[in-house]
């Protein structure tokens, strides 16, 4: 099946090599945009979409131009200090909120 | 300027006196998938892999979860949720889920003629699985048969 993954960690698409991929230069967590940027969002999944059709054969990673605005989130994500910011690994149900957990039990998937 | 990840983390890890982390690494790059319609009259799929749920349905865990989560299209995002080992990350995502979840630009896609139709439901899975022997067993088969369950045509795929 024809895929594009849509992502911002180069390295890791480097390693993996997927056979289609736009890459955005954002903090983790953002792939797919800028926060309530309506027209960043739109943009970069457009730009995806796009990708399936090019004739460029050889590309597999596709730079998109997006600019996140200032820099400095790249200082502290190359930073090799600090603790480990992994949630403990157990097999409990992580919900976001409390009341996710009456909601899962209203709908009996809890 | 790009983060190297993997060393950054590699490094990281090392310095709290951890294991380090095994990556995973493509043997070989694997061949590009012929399209067999243009975009505009394809069916498209989604895999996010940033722990979404939607209001109702059971979070994930973060000990190797390979289950996924099939979220309805017209699911408003305010009712769509997270749960992902490194939550971190998850700040923004949980204040506005389109900027990992793409759940409205979908819909944007669909309703302007981009693509002929996108899936009534976006599958979810939590990227933080230690055991690539896991994905590749468990997980990336469930995924392939919901595509083709969904019909779909291609897919856009959404590491977190």
């Amino acid at each position: 099946m024809p895929t594009v993954c849509v992502g911002s960690a180069l390295d890791i698409f480097q390693s993996g090599k997927p056979p289609r991929a736009v890459f955005t230069n954002y903090p983790l967590g953002h792939s797919a945009g800028r926060p309530f940027d309506t027209e960043d969002q739109i943009s970069i999944i457009k730009s995806a979409l796009d990708l399936f059709e090019s004739n460029v054969s050889e590309t597999r990673i596709h730079f998109l131009s997006n600019d996140w605005g200032e820099p400095t989130w790249q200082v502290e994500a190359s930073s090799t200090e600090g603790i480990d910011t992994r949630e403990e690994r157990d097999d409990t149900p992580q919900f976001q909120e409390e009341s996710d957990i009456l909601a899962a039990k209203a709908t009996g998937q809890l | 300027m790009t983060v190297d990840y993997i060393d950054v983390i590699r490094q990281r890890y090392q310095n709290l006196g951890y294991q380090p982390y095994r990556w995973f690494k493509a043997d070989a790059e694997v061949q590009k998938c012929n399209l067999h319609l243009p975009v505009k009259e394809s069916r498209l799929g989604l895999l996010s892999t940033s722990g979404a749920y939607a209001v109702g349905q059971k979070a994930f865990h973060y000990k190797d979860d390979t289950s996924i989560r099939k979220i309805k299209k017209k699911t408003t995002p305010e009712d769509i949720h997270f749960s992902h080992i490194t939550e971190n990350y998850l700040v923004n995502a949980r204040k506005d889920p389109n900027c990992i979840f793409p759940i409205n630009q979908l819909n944007y896609l669909e309703s302007n003629g981009y693509v002929k139709s996108v899936a009534d439901e976006i599958l979810s899975c939590m990227g933080g699985i230690y055991s690539q022997r896991r994905v590749l067993n468990e997980l990336a088969p469930v995924i392939l048969s919901e595509f083709r369950r969904q019909e779909v045509n291609i897919a856009l795929l959404i590491p977190m």
